[in-house]
């Protein structure tokens, strides 16, 4: 569905991306990973026919430079921020993507539901909060129901809430079948949403690996350590293991291990059988560390 | 996706992603405070000035449409240029400042269709502008003194439109050329400033310092839009363009009937290059 073959991009003596190769096949969810600078965005970019490069890219068979409007059309883009008109109003901004890609203003109605935006039609793109926006741009994105979704860092810039919900629009797409590629330094989005992990360094692919043992590579292991009182340590403690958590007493309260994306469960878990937690604390370990 | 397109039977894609462009940048024009605070000035100096025409000959009332186009000739020479500069600069720049450049190119669109659909969308809301200035003045001239000479006028308004569009061309080349809107704004003032105040003493000065030959100082004089607007609306108002002075004669006994056509080879020229270059820069240069 998209091949890059021998990408290279210079900004002045950068060299941004240096002969970067890769195939990502119909279907499925690749992640680029690696620290800023690597590149990511810069592929992201090439990969649109935004900016010129060296190499080549193909989408579908179309070559982005030749065919551009063509393979394009094939793709929805979601930025790290959405930067559109932001005196626009929302449903003015989904009108002009809905008449870019000929789609009806139907379609547009009809996708500001499914991200939640109804009833902010008449909002204008600035009054909108930083998950709304991400919300905004996805539905633009998904205005002419493309089969490609590219997304540069699709939730670096929202809070908890707001990311575990971008997480699961964009958790849905993936099962529909569309095929992602996307930006990424987080792990909790690489085990969420990739099959595959192109790892970036410096604008080099140095490898390329499946999802799950990539996140088990880097993976930090959480632990939360509770305080629910001595009186209601045994009931906590049988609630945990009984929510199927890995929960141990180290004499100072308990300790259980969260998942990254789930780190608030065993409290959520104690809450549901009516015990207050009185303090907590979250601990981080890579995997080479002990945990004291 | 096909399922959504096959709802609507639609014109080829280079003319449909034009329209969609210029309509959204034609909105975006007319909704702006400058747009309006442009035509506002300018239906009221406009009128303001056809009172006065008419109280400096020693009497008082409105001017005919002669001698209004006349009058009204200096001041869209000011102002017209200003507004039509300043709205061409501001298109590209000022959304490769905000970042919006990018994301609009992410769309399927090409670069040309970028340009283009954003300067027909600008043009419409110019003329507008202007329409609405010339017909706001012509009807109250029209009720107060009657229709005569009401062809100056007509004339005086097709050369603005011209002069319109050569300066929105300028204004998107100094678009295409800069990374940040408010240098665009700032070249676009200062080469209003040129055209306006500096060319003409820069010729004057030339001819004195370097004894141009009157021929040598009108095809000078063709190398700027806002002087091929004045000597085309000139010839219709005074054939003989003696008003002009030795230059102005020459080029109406050296070309005669075809000096008209002339003049508006010249500001077409100065429409068809300046965008035709930015086409070529906006398509070379990086988005960021």
């Amino acid at each position: 569905m998209i091949t890059v073959d021998h990408l290279s991009k210079q900004f002045g003596k950068i060299r941004a991306v240096d002969d970067a190769s890769f195939e990502i096949a119909q279907g499925r969810a690749v992640a680029l990973w690696g620290t800023n600078g690597a590149g990511k965005t810069t592929i992201i970019r090439c990969v649109l026919g935004v900016i010129h490069f060296q190499g080549s890219i193909r989408i579908d068979g179309h070559d982005i430079r030749r065919a551009g409007k063509k393979a394009r059309g094939l793709i929805g883009y979601v930025p790290q921020e959405l930067a559109f008109h932001e005196e626009l109003r929302v449903g003015a901004a989904m009108r002009f993507c809905a008449s870019l890609r000929r789609v009806s203003s139907a379609r547009a109605v009809e996708l500001l539901e499914r991200v939640g935006l109804e009833g902010n039609q008449r909002k204008r793109v600035r009054e909108l909060s930083g998950g709304m926006k991400q919300r905004l741009a996805l539905a633009m994105a998904l205005i002419s129901d493309p089969p490609i979704i590219i997304l540069d860092e699709p939730t670096s810039n929202l809070d908890s809430a707001a990311r575990a919900d971008g997480i699961k629009l964009l958790k849905g797409l993936r099962e529909s079948g569309k095929t992602l590629l996307f930006a990424s330094h987080r792990p909790e989005e690489i085990t969420e949403l990739a099959d595959e992990v192109i790892v970036l360094e410096k604008g080099r692919v140095i490898g390329r690996d499946n999802a799950g043992s990539f996140a088990e590579r880097i993976a930090r292991r959480h632990f939360l350590r509770l305080d629910v009182g001595a009186d209601r340590m045994g009931d906590a403690f049988e609630a945990l293991q009984a929510a199927g958590l890995d929960v141990s007493n180290n004499g100072h309260g308990l300790c259980v291990r969260t998942p990254a994306s789930g780190k608030a469960e065993p409290i959520h878990v104690l809450s549901r059988a009516s015990i207050e937690v009185r303090d907590f604390e979250l601990l981080t370990f890579d995997e080479s560390e002990e945990m004291p | 996706m096909s399922q959504i397109a096959a709802h609507l039977p639609l014109p080829s894609i280079g003319v449909w992603n034009l329209g969609v462009i210029a309509r959204k940048e034609l909105r975006d024009a007319l909704g702006s405070k400058w747009f309006l605070l442009y035509t506002i000035a300018f239906i009221a100096l406009s009128t303001l000035l056809s009172f006065v025409t008419l109280a400096g000959a020693g009497a008082y009332g409105f001017a005919g449409f002669g001698r209004t186009a006349a009058g009204l000739l200096n001041l869209i020479m000011l102002i017209v240029p200003l507004m039509a500069l300043t709205s061409g600069a501001g298109a590209i720049a000022g959304e490769r400042e905000r970042g919006t450049l990018v994301y609009l190119l992410a769309q399927p669109v090409s670069r040309s269709e970028i340009l283009i659909g954003k300067a027909i969308g600008l043009a419409l809301a110019l003329l507008a502008s202007l329409a609405l200035g010339f017909g706001f003045s012509a009807l109250l001239l029209a009720w107060k003194t009657g229709g005569a000479g009401a062809g100056a006028f007509v004339t005086l308004a097709g050369y603005t439109a011209l002069l319109a569009l050569a300066m929105l061309a300028v204004g998107l080349l100094i678009s295409s050329l800069t990374r940040r809107g408010s240098v665009a704004i700032g070249v676009a003032v200062f080469v209003w400033l040129v055209l306006v105040f500096v060319s003409d003493l820069g010729l004057m000065a030339g001819t004195i310092m370097f004894k141009l030959r009157v021929e040598e100082l009108f095809a000078l004089a063709l190398l700027n839009p806002l002087q091929a607007y004045k000597m085309g609306v000139m010839q219709h108002l005074s054939p003989t363009l003696d008003v002009l002075g030795p230059a102005g004669m020459y080029a109406s006994a050296t070309f005669g009937r075809w000096l008209g056509a002339l003049l508006l080879g010249a500001l077409i020229t100065w429409i068809v290059v300046p965008l035709a270059l930015s086409l070529i820069i906006f398509s070379r240069r990086s988005p960021l």
